[in-house]
């Protein structure tokens, strides 16, 4: 999409690079048109198998199920819109449900990591503290460190506070910044902004909470806005600790309850299978659509996925 | 600047005493975090790897007996190779095609954005329950793979998820085709590359294959080595994908079984808490050997430009 309007400096000056190269190497060898062109078809039919199987999956959520297995093109014979109907009251509680439980979560999280993480940021990139590198380092190791090893005790600690089936496991740690990327993408934003801007309103006699409010935190709109986005699309797909901490029905988010398709229909009902899968990816696409030009200034600093 | 190269070099600023207060402050949440949300688990965690402990009854000591029950324990040892194989197959081949993908892109092409977005898109779904649904079914005898082989009159398609020698290589594709994130730190490496250096080569002489092997790969080694590290600590704790293509068993006859599921059968299916423990730290061990060999491997291969 556009990259117009981004006020990042790399990405512009990346794109200004591009045009030079284009005009260059067209001047330059006279084959370049020829090798744009198998470069084109290459691309083109690698972003054709790339997408191919979300378009058929879109559309087959407007086959009915027979046909799902039979047709294997992008055309619509039949359209049964009754699929999303049949998906939406298939499991225990209608899906409206399982979407409201998990833009809660959602909603939690991003309030939680935005500020937790940012805090967090501001001290390791601007404070100079006592024992700040080790803790840094601490911090960047836990970005290594597998789920699987906190679950159980986690499980055993919050089963003893009673939040098995609560949405407290799953939404409480994001404000502990407990997700280190995101501590590390703020650090990175921050240790980018001009140092003098906090320097002046140290002398005009602010104290770091109100550099931190009034200075810093309005600069850091666009981190901000790349975490929101990841921690919306990692918590919203988040499978295995829902999986785990979510044991009713009446609590399950989005994918727990597209898991229970497998189980109460046997996975026989395709059509109404993806029609709610469909339903639940939307959100992640919306995300993307709106949000990907801090999605992919995130990655290209930090590595997210 | 990444996460890897400020580990590897380390941070160095003096104290001052003036912030100590502030700064701790700020990271109080974080602090916080760290001891109960990880550190305190981790170490609980150990020691419960030491203990008998189904839930209900509470833990015993028995020493070594989980760790020496991990290596007599022919589903885990298995559940080591698919995994073993899931990384070692799977990760190369991701990071490869977005290598590549990311050079074609970063040769001044019009519609890079477009490209880009498309090829970005399914690392954004891939690890959803809803594609690993979808994967099922393309997957599935009759589904659309199937099918389509079928309409190009091949006889006797491949069951795919069905059949225990090919239904790894599907959740193994699923990886691969979520490429679009390496892919995209590669484009932002490649754009730092000057591009003098290419025109220094071009008046040499040196053909497009030279270029690449003597400039864009060492001066790109840095962040290749960075996509690797994560990737590989990434696919280790695969677990959605094989969940769902297998509808929770790991089958057929295991060979989907990975290490975190079946981790999570022992844990939450049967309740082993102890023995989960035991797993989850030989997990750890594993990721913590494989990222050391990464790290003592790139003095090798990896340049840094300074």
């Amino acid at each position: 999409m556009t990259e117009t309007n981004t006020p990042d400096v790399q990405l512009a000056a990346a794109a200004a690079s591009d045009e030079n190269t284009v005009t260059e190497r067209r001047t330059r060898s006279g084959s370049s048109t020829a090798r744009s062109v198998i470069k084109h078809i290459l691309l083109v039919l690698a972003a054709i198998v790339m997408i191919y199987p979300l378009l058929w999956m879109v559309v087959s959520s407007f086959r009915p199920t027979a046909e799902i297995f039979r047709d294997t093109s992008l055309w619509l014979t039949t359209f049964r819109v009754e699929n999303y109907a049949e998906g939406w009251n298939a499991l225990n509680h209608p899906f409206s449900r399982y979407l409201w439980n998990s833009t809660i979560i959602a909603l939690g999280s991003i309030i939680g990591n935005v500020v937790s993480c940012s805090l967090a940021a501001y001290a390791f990139a601007r404070l100079k503290f006592k024992g700040r590198s080790i803790l840094f380092s601490i911090m960047l190791l836990t970005l290594m460190l597998p789920i699987h090893v906190l679950i159980v005790p986690q499980y055993i600690v919050f089963a003893q506070f009673g939040w098995i089936n609560t949405f407290w496991p799953l939404i409480l740690p994001k404000f502990l910044a407990t997700e280190a990327f995101f501590v590390f993408l703020m650090v990175q934003f921050i240790r980018g902004l001009p140092k003098e801007l906090d320097e002046a309103a140290l002398i005009d006699g602010c104290g770091h909470f109100r550099i931190f409010f009034n200075v810093i935190l309005p600069l850091m709109v666009p981190a901000i806005a790349t975490t929101t986005i990841f921690t919306f699309i990692w918590s919203w797909n988040d499978f295995f600790s829902a999986l785990i901490y979510l044991t009713s029905p009446q609590m399950f988010t989005v994918p727990v309850a597209l898991k229970g398709f497998l189980d109460s229909t046997g996975g026989s009902n395709w059509g109404a299978m993806f029609a709610m899968s469909l339903v639940s990816l939307l959100p992640v696409f919306f995300a993307f659509l709106f949000g990907q030009r801090f999605l992919i200034r995130g990655i290209a600093t930090t590595g997210i996925k | 600047m990444s996460a890897i190269g400020e580990l590897a070099h380390g941070e160095r600023q003096k104290d001052e005493s003036r912030d100590n207060k502030a700064g701790y402050i700020f990271l109080t949440p974080w602090l916080i975090g760290l001891v109960v949300i990880t550190i305190g688990p981790m170490l609980a965690s150990l020691y419960l790897s030491f203990t008998s402990y189904p839930l209900l009854a509470g833990p015993t000591w028995t020493g070594l007996t989980n760790y020496i029950r991990m290596f007599n324990d022919p589903r885990l040892l298995n559940s080591l190779v698919v995994t073993f194989t899931y990384v070692v197959v799977g990760v190369p081949l991701q990071l490869i095609l977005a290598l590549a993908i990311a050079v074609l892109l970063n040769t001044g092409m019009k519609g890079l954005a477009f490209y880009r977005s498309v090829f970005y898109l399914p690392s954004l779904m891939g690890s959803s329950v809803a594609i690993a649904l979808l994967w099922r079914q393309m997957f599935g005898t009759t589904g659309l793979v199937n099918q389509l082989l079928q309409s190009l009159v091949v006889e006797n398609p491949p069951g795919w998820i069905a059949d225990p020698s090919t239904a790894l290589g599907t959740i193994i594709l699923l990886h691969v085709w979520t490429f679009g994130s390496p892919m995209i730190i590669f484009l932002a490496g490649l754009r730092q590359i000057p591009t003098m250096y290419y025109e220094a080569a071009s008046v040499d002489g040196a053909s497009k294959w030279t270029q690449f092997r003597t400039i864009t790969l060492p001066l790109l080694s840095p962040i290749v080595f960075f996509n690797l590290v994560l990737q590989i600590i990434g696919a280790f704790q695969a677990f959605t994908q094989a969940f769902i293509v297998s509808g929770g068993t790991g089958g057929p006859a295991d060979s989907t079984m990975f290490f975190t599921l079946y981790l999570y059968q022992q844990g939450f299916t049967n309740f082993q808490m102890g023995y989960a423990s035991a797993m989850a730290w030989l997990l750890v061990i594993i990721i913590g050997i494989f990222t050391a060999i990464n790290f003592a491997v790139s003095k090798y291969w990896v340049f840094y430009d300074d």
